[in-house]
């Protein structure tokens, strides 16, 4: 693990059942780095940053999250997801809460932050996502974009170090994918780690520092955007780039 | 304004009394003959019903104006072709009905137990109650007094449980049962889907066994091989030995129903309440029992309607609820023969009760699926 790395995966393996889905993944992010995932459906994207916080459990290799090591120590597990904060494809938002109440659950009851405060913080997150008219809405009278928005507040409502997105544009209708990049790209110039799977090429070339590709469960090529799209190495990487970039 | 978005009014036929007569009730000959043979059956039974239960009944005299005391003074002993029920069976025997044998000089007790029944459960029902929170509290204490004003200590006078009958039995048995294996049943549905092998199978195992026996048989159990597996000299009370057996009965039916809530849960709520990092029992607690046990609230009510309607069961280890004073009065000779009467009344205090907890569970639907789209699209 080199000195300044915040994520650290080394040599990670992963079966689901009899499914090799990860082989032998090595990963190094920086702090501050901005890394998007891309690759063909199954390629194990969405499993390798899930197990970054432990949704998923990694049988081989190691992971190294700000320091902490993830094994089945639960006591590590907590203090990881306390700094990484994660936005799912389908928002997943708590149907029964109020986005208001969505953003302070976790302040309020992981970080015993007093109610009050706990709201005023969640009225910040929504200023930064760009929706505080909708505080006392429910999700189901959101739309999507909105929703995927109020995501991102009640995870940033933990103040992570770390921000992983899973497709996180890939449920979205098209004209709502936008209002949730923006707000990705506002936080990636705020200077958050972000590991971000994503097919949303024009949103990787503005904020990538580095591009990760991803097939049958390997990481087959890492490099910055610009030699990325322009002068790929791998054929695997041309042949997908050229299906998803030229259509 | 435009001729495009102008709005007009619906067709005359479709609305209003005779529309909605022409599409519910005889919308084609099939119907009409139906909602006419309905129509008849209704007009010749509701006026014999309500004559024989009000308008022809006894309640206190019959119909020569005398105090009546045996059966053989009731209107329909008399005179049957003209006479109605005589409830005078049950204006008698009241007191009996509403407490069993619980001393007349301590009856208040009994009565200031059920005020505060009612005070500690409405607001729990309605959650625009005024000062819910606070009356919430006294909710969360009533068991204990209850349990105090009915059964003595403190000062008051003991009352020996095998004294309470009627009502009273029947409210001890299915409101604590409900109360209790609410919580229970949480309890052993979650340890049902925990990862950990040992506590699932255990509550696996404990779920099945109860609902594979027959409520009799855990009645039975209670009754009689309860108190050989308390520690010598301890005596457990009648009542609460029933109440044990009807619990545990509950409570598995319960656990079945809170699952299958619990399974309608999307992967990705357990998902999301974990990742921004609540423990186990907070992400239960918030975010995955209140969405499980809202779909699971018509089950919940049908099997505590049933629960309710169950403890009649008692009757066969020697209590004696409501149905079991019932019973009792049939058997007293000097009222011999008015079942019809008994039955009816008997019947008409459960319907209260659990028309009462249906309507509810009506309520409660609409309330949620007007206030909060569960929906996530």
């Amino acid at each position: 693990m080199s000195e300044d790395s915040i994520i650290s995966l080394q040599n990670v393996n992963k079966w689901f059942g009899e499914f090799h889905v990860l082989k032998d993944v090595d990963l190094e992010v920086k702090k501050k780095e901005r890394i998007v995932v891309c690759g063909p459906s199954g390629s194990g994207k969405s499993t390798m940053i899930r197990c970054i916080n432990r949704l998923e459990e990694h049988q081989e290799g190691t992971i190294i999250v700000d320091g902490i090591e993830l094994t089945g120590n639960l006591k590590n597990i907590d203090s990881v997801r306390k700094e990484v904060g994660m936005v799912f494809q389908q928002f997943n938002l708590f149907p029964h809460l109020s986005v208001k109440e969505n953003i302070t659950l976790a302040p309020i009851w992981v970080k015993k932050m007093p109610k009050a405060e706990a709201e005023e913080l969640a009225m910040q997150q929504l200023e930064i996502v760009k929706i505080p008219e909708q505080a006392d809405k429910y999700p189901g009278q959101l739309s999507g974009g909105q929703q995927q928005r109020v995501a991102i507040a009640r995870s940033l409502a933990m103040k992570p170090n770390i921000m992983l997105f899973d497709e996180p544009t890939s449920a979205l209708d098209p004209e709502m994918i936008k209002e949730v990049l923006d707000v990705m790209i506002d936080l990636a110039e705020g200077g958050m780690t972000m590991i971000v799977v994503t097919h949303e090429m024009g949103f990787a070339k503005t904020v990538a520092d580095r591009m990760v590709f991803m097939d049958e469960g390997r990481i087959v090529e890492q490099a910055v955007p610009e030699k990325f799209f322009n002068n790929p190495e791998s054929d695997r990487t041309k042949l997908f780039l050229s299906q998803i970039l030229n259509h | 304004m435009n001729e495009i978005t102008q709005t007009r009014k619906p067709p005359v036929a479709t609305t209003g009394i005779l529309g909605w007569l022409r599409m519910n009730l005889f919308s084609n000959w099939i119907n009409s003959l139906i909602s006419l043979f309905v129509l008849y059956i209704l007009i010749q039974f509701i006026p014999w019903i309500l004559n024989w239960t009000i308008f022809a009944a006894d309640f206190k005299y019959n119909f020569n104006g005398e105090e009546i005391i045996n059966r053989e003074m009731c209107s329909r002993v008399l005179d049957p072709e003209n006479g109605g029920a005589c409830w005078a069976i049950i204006y008698v025997r009241f007191y009996q009905f509403m407490y069993g044998f619980y001393p007349r000089d301590e009856v208040w007790r009994v009565n200031l137990s059920y005020i505060m029944l009612a005070v500690a459960v409405v607001p729990l029902l309605f959650d625009k109650f005024p000062f819910r929170k606070h009356f919430l509290k006294f909710t969360y204490v009533f068991p204990v007094i209850a349990f105090f004003l009915l059964n003595g200590g403190l000062g008051l006078e003991s009352v020996s449980t095998n004294k309470w009958g009627g009502l009273l039995v029947t409210l001890v048995l299915g409101c604590t049962g409900i109360a209790l294996a609410f919580p229970l049943g949480i309890i052993l549905a979650l340890g049902r889907r925990s990862n950990l092998p040992v506590i699932s199978m255990m509550c696996t195992l404990f779920i099945e066994f109860i609902r594979g026996v027959p409520l009799i048989t855990l009645l039975f159990f209670g009754m009689v091989m309860l108190p050989l597996f308390l520690p010598e000299g301890v005596n457990m009370d009648g009542l609460a030995r029933v109440l044990v057996a009807v619990t545990l009965f509950q409570s598995a039916y319960m656990a079945e129903v809170i699952r299958g809530g619990l399974q309608a849960i999307p992967q990705g709520q357990y998902e999301a309440a974990r990742s921004i990092g609540l423990s186990y029992w907070q992400m239960n607690m918030k975010v995955v029992l209140p969405q499980a046990i809202r779909i699971s609230i018509p089950s919940i009510v049908n099997t505590s309607i049933g629960l309710f309607k169950d403890t009649t069961l008692v009757i066969i280890v020697g209590l004696l609820d409501l149905l079991g004073i019932g019973r009792g009065a049939l058997a007293d000779t000097t009222w011999l023969g008015l079942a019809y009467e008994v039955y009816f009344f008997v019947s008409l205090v459960f319907f209260i009760f659990t028309f009462a907890m249906s309507r509810y569970s009506l309520y409660l639907e609409k309330k949620l699926k007007t206030g909060i789209n569960m929906g996530a699209d």
